[in-house]
């Protein structure tokens, strides 16, 4: 397997969609390319950290805020 | 109807399909709940396609009071949640066109990029890389870097690794074929891996952005 077939398939092993065998030879790929493994951990991480973090906050004050106006509305037929 | 299987094999009524149900019978704090459980996720994806504060806040009235005057036509046969997003997707799209005084915006553009296809940056990463930052320091760096996506990618990465929804979902949402959620979610994955790498290499990461350990 080369490091360009191998990345064809990094989003399915990363999603846990690929077969036994698949597996198998994606894992003999990353036994002896250090490029790939990175790339694979990092990409991993890349996704952990934005399910993670919550990067657009939204207060409490404005959410209540928000939350009553929607509802204010909704009552009143929209 | 959506249904989800029991522990005894029977199925059963997914938890919002009796919400909806309360609120077509003119349960208004049924409505209330379903608002309540969703709100912060429907701010999050008109905040990643908007990318702008004020209009994520309207879009995400407009959503709500919209989904609650179609709830009629809401099928039962798509999660509520989804049925939830697409609204929102389209409300952010249209939201975008206002702001670009009428001219046309899809969720193709600028994808026409072969930036971060090939990983350039092998470097590892720090263990626990984020913990080299503060929490607003780190937000920043985020938001910043997944603002430098193509449109196109950002919403089907907020999408699909942010929100949760299926490819599938992601797919039906958006009006594009399975292939390509998955052949975006990729580049996406890697353009923001490539991006970040520079913020949290192993060595030089930190020095890089003139942030001094």
């Amino acid at each position: 397997m080369t490091c360009k077939e191998f990345l064809a398939l990094l989003d399915d092993l990363i999603d846990d969609e690929v077969t036994p065998g698949m597996r198998a030879e994606l894992q003999t790929h990353l036994g002896r390319c250090g490029h790939c493994e990175v790339v694979l951990n990092t990409t991993r991480k890349t996704i952990e950290i934005y399910r993670s973090h919550e990067i657009y906050d939204l207060p409490a004050d404005l959410r209540e805020k928000l939350h009553a106006a929607i509802m204010s509305r909704c009552a009143k037929g929209c | 109807m959506p249904a989800i299987q029991s522990i005894a094999g029977q199925l059963e009524p997914h938890p919002d399909v009796a919400l909806v149900e309360r609120v077509r019978g003119g349960d208004v704090s049924a409505y209330d709940t379903l608002v309540r459980k969703y709100e912060r996720q429907v701010f999050r994806i008109a905040q990643n396609i908007t990318q702008n504060r004020e209009d994520a806040e309207d879009v995400m009235q407009d959503a709500f009071l919209k989904a609650y005057e179609k709830l009629e036509q809401f099928q039962g046969n798509s999660k509520f949640y989804t049925w939830l997003v697409r609204i929102a997707v389209n409300e952010s799209l249209m939201r975008l066109r206002k702001r670009r005084t009428g001219k046309m915006v899809s969720i193709d553009e600028d994808i026409e990029t072969d930036e971060g296809s090939v990983p350039r940056d092998l470097a590892d990463w720090a263990p626990d890389p984020e913990q080299n930052y503060g929490q607003a320091e780190l937000a920043e760096i985020l938001r910043k870097t997944i603002q430098g996506l193509p449109q196109g990618f950002r919403i089907v990465f907020a999408l699909r690794d942010v929100e949760g929804l299926s490819t599938e979902e992601t797919a039906e949402t958006l009006g594009l074929s399975v292939p390509a959620v998955k052949s975006r979610l990729l580049r996406a994955r890697l353009q923001l891996r490539e991006r970040l790498s520079r913020y949290f290499h192993k060595n030089g990461g930190l020095m890089e952005t003139g942030i001094v350990k």
